[in-house]
């Protein structure tokens, strides 16, 4: 683990093909996004006890390596997220405003109301719409890729996938499309170690994901998902090999899902309070936080008023999100193909007849 | 114009869209180098090269979704999947992926890919060579679903999907990509979606049939106009957009229906035809409606013939029809 000198000036032995650490300046702007969040997942959590929105699946735990590899690509580079990716939603500049409409569902809603909360997506971001089928992102990120090079863009594609990805059908076709193809691409698993109640440990025999990687003919690392320098680093370093011509990286992100793994999901049921407890320990706020300090960049004043900001912020945004009207009931037709058939403008005046569906989730 | 065989007319296609727009490329098992093993993608590799004419590794998800993913980028991907049997790997890419990307995202990612594949039977393959399986596809929002049945629909309904702005799963009557040859019109010669192809005017009955099961659908009608029935012989030739008011309209006019298709009758497109039919033809209607299919077996491989619609079968369909009023 870097120690707090190593984050504040910087790793002196990274790679030739580096381009750079993190300024102090930066690590602190990192900070504040794992801390907006943290407060977004803790404020989300309550608002679903509440009934306030339907579902949340919290990142909390994985920030620093979100925020860490979020930092490390560039605008022009293509994200395709799972459902827990927020903090890299939010690096990448997706507004909190624009998260929360997705939550709720609402008419301001860029994927208007189409998919379950977490679900969302950002063109203007280059942050691909998420779907619920676990690693199908996979195989799309290294299409992207393959697209990029015959175009000789000089961009990367990033895949998020979890640690439960790596069994999927969609890993091993995209990596080995990727290996066999030399896509820029970046394989950035967040191993959280569960996936839903499965541990870690019973989803391969491999002693590492990365190691993965050798079998497609390219290199995995694996790095402390908890410190943001060290995904930086890897991330950067990734980067700039893909970009060179030098092919695809599995990292593997080393973290913990220090929540359930939605709000529909109880881990009491298959896992130790102990467990958590121990990963507590290593929880990459109070990890960066108590570097910040160490390191005379942060304060314990500053550091509240960072996080009061946060969690102010994100009830205000919220309270604004509330007042958006719902969708128009007939959008359900929009958009399934670039123009509606017949047959759904014929379905979209039959349900125009039915007052009940015409009056919103309770009518 | 010349004449051409149906798969020389897909090849035809592939290769004018190609010339025209940088962007289109294909992807799929064996298409380069050996030009695809029913050959549609001859001669290609050689004109356009590996980065155009990708020969990827045996992985339909792979392929399904590399495709996606160069189609977000602004790519036009043609997919080839070499068997129709063989597209299940594909399935969650194509149903949960493809056919949602623009619903999901509100509009923010079109995703428009042309999945290639050759379906159906009569060439003794068997169990995996031969399956019709296009429902599972047309029950899916999102998917259009185009299936020609002469060498002018294949280029001109191929060059539609590739100009297209959704996903289309294009599927090729492999039986009948040697047997029939036609004129083939010259240039950007596109047929539109949603429009019926009217095969052979009748008043006596509809005949509907699409991809192989045109030709034989033919014979029968031959067959019964020597018998002084005037069968009318339908192609939808995109099952979505479905030409309903085609369809509507011939029975409205004939008072008789008879649906065929190489797919399992439960749950296949003929059920909806005669849905459609009863919900919007229903007094028009002189006979009940016959429908001519495969059994619902799996697809035999020495008895494929037992299994297959044929124009006696088809013909038997329609004179019950005519003499039942």
């Amino acid at each position: 683990m870097a120690s707090a000198e190593s984050v504040a000036q910087g790793n002196s032995s990274a790679g030739p093909e580096s381009s750079g650490d993190l300024t102090p300046e930066q690590i602190l702007a990192g900070y504040r996004l794992m801390v907006r969040a943290r407060a977004t997942d803790e404020r989300c959590l309550s608002l679903q006890r509440q009934g306030r929105i339907g579902f949340y699946a919290p990142l909390m735990g994985q920030e620093a390596a979100q925020v860490g590899c979020a930092l490390a690509v560039r605008p022009e580079d293509w994200m395709f997220p799972a459902y827990r990716e927020l903090a890299v939603a939010l690096t990448r500049g997706a507004s909190l405003r624009s998260i929360l409409d997705q939550l709720l569902g609402n008419s301001a809603d860029l994927t208007k109301g189409r998919q379950m909360p977490n679900h969302f997506g950002f063109a203007d971001q280059h942050f691909v719409t998420a779907s619920s089928p676990i690693g199908t992102q996979i195989t799309q990120a290294v299409g992207t890729a393959m697209a990029a090079q015959r175009r000789k863009d000089p961009i990367v594609t990033v895949a998020f996938f979890g640690d439960g990805a790596t069994s999927s059908n969609d890993f091993h076709a995209g990596l080995n499309f990727a290996g066999v193809f030399r896509t820029p691409t970046i394989f950035f698993c967040q191993n959280n170690q569960w996936a839903i109640s499965l541990p870690r440990e019973k989803q391969t025999r491999s002693k590492t994901l990365a190691e993965k990687a050798e079998a497609y003919g390219f290199s995995g690392v694996v790095v402390d998902g908890t410190d943001l320098s060290v995904v930086y680093r890897a991330v950067r370093d990734a980067r700039a090999r893909a970009v060179a011509g030098d092919g695809p990286t599995l990292i593997e992100a080393q973290v913990y899902r220090l929540g359930p793994h939605s709000t529909s999901d109880d881990p009491k049921r298959y896992r130790t309070d102990a467990e958590v407890a121990q990963w507590k320990e290593r929880d990459p706020l109070v990890r960066l936080r108590g570097e910040l300090i160490t390191a005379k960049l942060l304060d314990e004043a500053t550091d509240q008023k960072i996080w009061d900001e946060a969690r102010a912020e994100v009830v205000a945004v919220f309270a604004e999100a509330e007042k958006v009207p719902p969708m128009a009931p007939d959008s359900i037709f929009d958009d399934v193909f670039a123009r509606p058939t017949p047959r759904l403008e014929e379905e979209r005046h039959e349900a125009a007849g039915h007052s009940q569906s015409l009056g919103g989730p309770h009518g | 114009m010349g004449e051409l065989t149906l798969v020389q007319a897909v090849n035809r296609g592939l290769a004018e869209a190609m010339r025209a727009d940088p962007d289109v490329v294909l992807l799929g098992e064996d298409i380069g180098v050996n030009g695809g093993v029913f050959r549609a993608t001859e001669g290609l590799y050689k004109e356009f090269g590996e980065s155009r004419v990708v020969d990827t590794p045996l992985s339909e998800t792979g392929i399904v979704g590399a495709a996606i993913g160069m189609a977000l980028y602004g790519l036009k991907p043609v997919a080839e999947i070499q068997f129709m049997d063989f597209i299940y790997p594909a399935f969650d890419q194509i149903v949960s992926e493809l056919a949602k990307f623009r619903y999901r995202s509100g509009g923010q990612f079109p995703c428009h890919v042309v999945i290639r594949t050759p379906y159906g039977g009569g060439i003794k393959g068997g169990l995996y060579h031969s399956q019709s399986t296009e429902a599972y596809f047309c029950h899916t929002a999102g998917l259009k679903v185009v299936v020609p049945s002469t060498p002018s629909d294949a280029k001109g309904l191929l060059l539609t999907a590739i100009h297209d702005e959704d996903p289309v799963i294009f599927l090729e009557p492999k039986r009948i990509y040697r047997a029939v040859t036609g004129e083939v019109p010259d240039g950007d010669h596109r047929v539109p979606f949603g429009q019926a192809r009217l095969v052979r005017e009748g008043s006596d009955v509809s005949l509907f049939a699409y991809g192989a099961m045109v030709p034989p659908t033919v014979e029968a009608a031959e067959t019964l106009a020597a018998e002084g029935i005037h069968a009318e012989v339908i192609d939808p030739r995109t099952l979505v957009p479905l030409d309903e008011s085609a369809i509507v309209a011939s029975v409205e006019k004939t008072g008789r229906a008879v649906i065929v298709h190489e797919a399992a009758r439960f749950c296949g497109l003929g059920g909806e035809i005669a849905a459609l039919l009863a919900e919007k033809a229903f007094y028009s209607l002189k006979a009940p409606i016959a429908r001519v299919t495969g059994y619902d077996t799996p697809f035999p491989y020495a008895l494929e013939h037992v299994y297959l619609p044929n124009a006696e079968k088809i013909a038997a369909a329609a004179r019950n029809a005519v003499r039942a009023s």
